[in-house]
């Protein structure tokens, strides 16, 4: 079982709570401090992107977060439960700001890849689960 | 922290004040204000980032959104940082080579004088 899971609704406010809640968590096992930027970022970016998922195919559907400790390292997955079609509004028909979201949701994953030593991402019918660990210090070992 | 935003000209340049975070729920209201700019018809921005805490890629979105729309009009973005936890961001994904990225505003300003 994780140290730690947060199911929480599919809203953009509740993403800062998730980033704070896995940096406690991380600096609570004894992940560096100096890690602990990163890790703020990769969760909420891997976050973000499950939000923005569920809010176009499955509002209803809660967001997971799972933190673990494990063999001396922080593992973090993120899972969402949508099923991602074609875009709803079609391509070509987004409006302004959904292009925009989806630069971001480009580099959403380019930043977690650059940050994170330890990425998974495995896409299943079901949904995406993002997972990536970081090492805990010595002493917390 | 939230996000607050504020804007003024200098040296017929409109400058944006970031302070906070930037991320997926707050991203949206820096859009609008770029946006409200654009419209009217401020081009020559610099967006002030020596105050934002937290920056995610949703905010990085955004401001390539802006630029794109002052470029409409032969304008231009350009930032101001030295916090090295941001700019990593903008290294990781490249767009270091994209944004002027300036060490303060005068410098910003200055920089973009230089080029006209």
């Amino acid at each position: 079982m994780a140290t730690v899971e947060l199911s929480f609704t599919a809203l953009p406010a509740h993403v800062r709570t998730a980033r704070l809640v896995a940096t406690a968590v991380a600096r609570r096992s004894g992940v560096d401090e100096s890690l602990l930027d990163e890790v703020r970022l990769a969760v909420g970016e891997a976050c973000s992107r499950a939000v923005e998922g569920h809010l176009l195919y499955c509002p209803a559907e809660p967001v997971r977060l799972a933190l673990t400790e494990s063999a001396g390292r922080f593992e973090v997955e993120v899972t969402d439960t949508c099923e991602r079609g074609e875009d709803p509004a079609g391509p070509g028909a987004a409006s302004s700001s959904a292009a925009d979201s989806r630069i971001g949701a480009g580099l959403g994953i380019a930043v977690i890849e650059g940050l994170a030593d330890d990425v998974e991402i495995r896409e299943t019918p079901e949904g995406t689960s993002i997972r990536m660990s970081w090492p805990l210090a010595e002493a917390a070992r | 922290m939230d996000l607050k935003l504020d804007h003024h000209s200098k040296d017929g340049i409109e400058i944006v004040d970031v302070e906070g975070e930037i991320d997926v729920y707050t991203a949206p209201r820096l859009r609008e204000l770029l946006i409200e700019l654009v419209n009217s018809r401020f081009y020559q921005l610099v967006v002030n980032m020596e105050n934002v805490e937290f920056l995610d890629s949703t905010g990085l979105g955004v401001l390539v959104g802006g630029l794109k729309r002052v470029r409409a009009h032969d304008g231009s973005l350009d930032l101001v940082c030295t916090q090295e936890r941001i700019l990593k961001i903008f290294r990781i994904t490249g767009l270091t080579k994209v944004f002027g990225i300036h060490d303060t505003v005068d410098e910003a300003i200055a920089a973009r004088r230089a080029e006209k």
